[in-house]
Parts: structure tokens; sequence; C-alpha cells
């Protein structure tokens, strides 16, 4: 208790040397906890953005259906069962039937997606009721999204050419008209596909009351009763690699952290050093009034750990406000999505959990705890005579 | 009338090892100081004051022989033990003063009652009473670097004063002071001695102390050359 008195005594009136301390230490803080903060903001932006317009409250997917084998689409199709058509009916759930096809727009041939979607369905943010609307053309209405809008060249009004395998093997072909491009921040939605009518794909492809995939709504109860041709896919599933992949990048990114904590703690270390360095005559005259080698040392070491305190409290302080502010003002990324790897959106809104400001403060105190008592080591040698005369032995 | 011996060195040795070489500062040190004494050890530079008193005061240890101070042997004290007894019965005062800078005045003195784990206000008793020792109480809330010299080194007289030590050791109090303020701050010992019967030990070669001291240990080299007691 009384070498905590001491030491607090000892920052507090030591002025200018714990301010700037506790100004940098605090600051490394604050900057960590929304640098962090930032990261699991995006980390939850994609996650609820890929929930809201993908992947509901899970999916169930036709056994044969992988998303990265284009070879399996031709088998990857199934009837719906009754227990499912009727939670479609109930808009619990969703049906999505995908086949590959070859687009022709502006005379080049490009491969696709074809995506047979309801048109009526609420279950995950896509504007399919576009897909119902008046067209000028007796072309199957088609939705598609900004990317790849971009990669074809298409635009709202133009007609492209689609040639497609139906169940039976044989090639049939026809045209598409582009009726709404869409803006979305999930790429598996949008790049190389089409999004048409469900019916209109199921009659194309000969297969009535089929799908690829079912998407369950978000509130739904419980996974519905669905047979033997499909697979429950949930969140922890669907979601694997999205995380994996911020978690990677996060992996990378995380020189900031040791950098700004580098900076931090150096920051200390030297106000350490060299306290050692220009106090000598005060441990020794320290000593002579009755303190240990080892209470000097503590001493010395609670002073320093008092700064990270100090460090936190004042970070606390004006942090607080600060990144609530920037939590609910968000941060504009202008060309974020190409640049690194993930689709979000313009605005990052970091998200800040207890956890990450526990661990950070964590880190931080003990990364202080270590720096302050490695120059502190020398006291424990010191011969209080040499001390006096100002010299380390 | 019973004198109580405080103070019992036998036979001293300190060396100093320099690489290969050592240099003896005490060859052999032999004497003993009874409760209440103002001594003083004389003589020139190097010729040992400093060691023999950083040994008496149990801030060093010595190479060979004994001192036994306040019934405890110094050279086999544990480094805890040897800081209670600092801390309990030893008072410092240094050329250089050595006030903790970041302190004020009032709480460079309350600081050994802190290591004493005295109360608060037994330790503002003591602390006010030590300042008035020194004639220091409307500078208690200064700061060391708002203080004279002399008025630095009587704020570590009553910081050595203010646990009312049996002993206080004084190494060349007052180098850097004037005339007028070592007359001041050396019969100001003198009365604390009179009145609180505490020893003092100086190691000095400034004529303006010797003539306080009651007793004067000559040395030189090392050694013991002369012990004479002052009228």
């Amino acid at each position: 208790m009384l070498t905590l008195k001491l030491a607090f005594r000892n920052i507090t009136h030591a002025g200018l040397r714990t301010w700037l301390n506790v100004g940098v230490l605090s600051f490394a803080f604050v900057l960590i906890v929304l640098i962090e903060g930032l990261y699991d903001g995006v980390l939850q932006q994609v996650k609820d953005d890929m929930i809201d317009s993908e992947i509901g409250g899970g999916q169930l997917w036709q056994k044969e259906y992988d998303p990265y084998d284009p070879f399996t689409l031709e088998q990857s199709h199934a009837q719906v069962s009754a227990e499912l058509t009727q939670e479609i009916m109930k808009r619990n759930a969703t049906a999505v039937l995908i086949a590959s096809a070859a687009i022709f727009p502006r005379g080049h041939i490009q491969s696709a997606l074809l995506k047979g979607v309801d048109p009526d369905q609420k279950i995950v943010r896509l504007p399919a009721f576009v897909l119902r609307q008046h067209r000028q053309t007796h072309a199957i209405p088609g939705l598609i999204g900004a990317r790849m809008a971009k990669s074809t060249g298409l635009q709202i009004g133009d007609v492209v050419g689609v040639r497609w395998r139906n169940a039976h093997g044989t090639f049939d072909a026809g045209d598409i008209e582009i009726v709404q491009v869409m803006t979305t921040n999930v790429p598996s939605i949008d790049k190389d596909q089409l999004w048409i009518p469900l019916d209109t794909l199921r009659a194309m492809l000969r297969m009535p009351g089929e799908a690829t995939v079912i998407t369950l709504a978000k509130d739904i109860a419980r996974v519905p009763a669905h047979g033997p041709q499909w697979i429950v896919r949930d969140h922890a599933y669907l979601l694997k690699e999205l995380i994996e992949n911020i978690n990677k990048k996060k992996i990378s990114s995380s020189f900031m952290f040791i950098l700004l904590m580098g900076m931090a703690l150096l920051a200390v270390f030297d106000t350490q050093v060299l306290s050692i360095f220009r106090r000598r005559k005060e441990m020794g005259t320290l000593m002579a009034l009755g303190m240990t080698r080892w209470d000097v040392v503590g001493l010395f070491t609670l002073e320093g750990c008092l700064l990270g305190i100090l460090a936190f409290l004042a970070g606390s302080l004006y942090g607080i406000p600060a990144l609530a502010y920037i939590a609910a003002r968000g941060i504009t990324l202008p060309q974020m999505t190409s640049q690194i790897g993930w689709a979000i959106g313009s605005t990052v809104y970091p998200h800040y959990g207890l956890r990450l400001y526990a661990v950070t403060s964590l880190t931080l105190f003990i990364s202080v705890i270590v720096v302050s008592f490695l120059p502190t080591r020398r006291i424990s040698k010191l011969k209080p005579t040499d001390a006096l005369r100002g010299k380390l032995s | 009338m019973a004198t109580s011996q405080i103070i019992t060195v036998s036979n001293l040795v300190k060396d100093y090892f320099m690489g290969r070489q050592f240099f003896r500062a005490l060859n052999g040190i032999t004497f003993s100081a009874v409760k209440g004494e103002f001594i003083g050890f004389v003589g020139p530079s190097g010729s040992g004051k400093t060691t023999l008193l950083n040994i008496i005061g149990a801030l060093d240890n010595p190479t060979s022989g004994e001192a036994i101070v306040l019934n405890k042997p110094v050279s086999t004290l544990h480094q805890k033990e040897a800081a209670r007894l600092r801390n309990d019965s030893i008072g410092f005062i240094f050329q250089t003063y050595n006030l903790l800078p970041v302190y004020t005045v009032y709480e460079n003195v309350e600081f050994p009652l802190l290591l004493l784990k005295k109360g608060n206000a037994e330790r503002e008793h003591a602390v006010m009473q030590a300042l008035e020792w020194v004639g220091l109480t409307a500078k208690a809330h200064s700061r060391p670097n708002q203080l004279s010299g002399g008025e630095s080194q009587r704020v570590a007289v009553a910081r050595a004063m203010v646990k009312v030590p049996e002993i206080v050791l004084a190494d060349e109090p007052t180098a850097n002071l004037d005339a007028a303020n070592s007359h001041n701050i050396l019969t100001m010992m003198q009365r604390l001695n009179d009145e609180l019967k505490t020893t003092f030990i100086f190691a000095t070669h400034d004529e303006k102390v010797i003539s306080y001291l009651h007793r004067k240990i000559v040395l030189n080299d090392g050694r013991v050359v002369d012990d004479i007691m002052m009228n």
C-alpha cells in the first residue's frame, strides 16, 4: 500500500513527463481499439449483408450442389418436398434453382449462372419483385448486379442472348431483357449471374417443382423436415470461409497493432530507463532512508504500471465518447471492396465488444508491467553507496 | 555514570577491487561510541571517512573485521535487516542534501515516517515538530528547487531527525554551505544532540565543523591516527 502511495505521489508530482507518457499510451490504446473495432465492424457488416441478401437463416442444399464445382450443377437439382413446399407457401423459405448457361453480351460469349428466384419472395434482400414488372419485349425478365453489369456492359433495357441445356441434355436458347441493375455489397449474388423468375427457369430446364438451394427465413424456429436429397447448411458452415478470410486479413494487419503497441511501450521503456539513469541518487537516498533494493524495484515498476492505469483511464475518458461517435457516424472508405478482397459498404461502422475492450486493456496493461519491470532489474544489483554517488553498479 | 555503547568497530578492513588491483580504504579501524556523542571522523580526502560512515550506516559491508551498531553486526545483516536498521535507528545527512525532488519539504520530512508506517496524526505532529526544530515550518509546502542550500540542508536534518533516531550520520554536511549557514546547521545539530541525546557522527575535513565536535577521530590512509576528546 505504501509503495502504491509513493508511486502515485511520484508520478503525479512528475508533471509533464507523466502526462506525455499517459498521452502516448492512451492514444495508442484508443487507436488499437478503433482499428480492431473497424475489423470487427467490417466482419459484422459483411456477415449481416450476407445473411440479409443471400443465406437468410441458413440453407438447404441439394446434396450434389457444390458452388465451387460448376460440373456438379447439372445434377444439383431435386424436387422440393411437400414439407418444404409448405414452408415456402408460408413464406418461411424460398427456393432457388441454379443452372449454368452461356450468354452473348455485345457479340461475345461468356459463361454465367442462371438463378431462378420467386419474384414474390421476401426471405432475402434481393429486388426479385422487378421480375414481375411489365416489359417492352417478350424476352425473359432478368435482374443483374452492378458487377455483372460492369463485366458484361449490360444496362437496363438491354436484351442478351442466352443458351442453356435442359434436364434432357438438349441445348436451347432465348433472350433475357435486363429489367434492373441492383447494387449490392454481396458479390456472391452478383458476379457472373443472372436472376430470372423461378417458374420460367424451371420451364426452361424442364425441371418442374425442383430447386438447388432452399433459403430459410432468418426467424424460422427450426429446420423443416427435408428428406435425403437435401443437406442443412447453417450459418457456421456458410460463413466459415468469410470469417477465415477476415481473420487472415486481421492477422496480416496485426503489424499495425504491434507498431502502435510498440510505440507506446517504447515511451514507457524510455521513461523507465531515463528514470533509472537520472534518479540513481534518489534510489540511494531511498535505500539510506530504509527501503530495500527490491522495495525500490517495486516502486519504480509500480510507477510504470500506474502510467498504464492512468492511460487506460484517460483513454476511456476521451476515447469512449470519440469511439462511440465514430461507431454512430461510421467511417467512409471509398473503393474498399476491390482493395481488401471482400465486399463491404462504402461506410464502415466499427463494432466494439466488451471482449475487444478487455483484451486490449489487458494486453496493454501486462505489456506495460513487463516493460516497466525490465529496466528496473538493474536496481536489484545496485549498491546503495554507488547509487548515492550517482553511479550505476 | 553508566554509558551505553552503541557502536563498536574492531579491526575493520575494507578493500575495493579495481580489476586485478585492490585499494584498501579502511585498514584495521577500531573504535567505539556511546549514546549521545558528537563525533567527527576527520581526515583528508581518501582517508576512509565516508567508507567508515557507510559501513556504520549498514549501506556497505566490511571486507573483514566487525562493526556492531545498536547490537547488530552489520556484516552479517541481510539486506532487509540492514534496511530495517537504517529505517528504525539511523538518520542520514548528505553533502548534496539528497532531497527527493518531486516531494515538498513536508513530504520529504514525512518520508521516513511513511516507511515506519506511522499513523497520519503521529506523522503530522512529528513532521511539524521536526520542521520547527530547523525553523522551516513556513516552507513546508515548498519544493526543494525553491530552497537555498542552507534551507535544503535544514530539511535534510529535519528528515534525519523526524523519527528521533539513535544515530545520525552526516557526510560532509556543510561542504556546500557558507560560514553563516554552516554555523546555523551545526548549532542546531548540537541543540538536538543535547535535547534528544541522539548520537551524531560526522565525516568531515571542514574546520568549521571540527570546532563544534566533542570528539575527533583522525583518519589517515584508512587508519585511526588520533582519537581526541575536545573541550
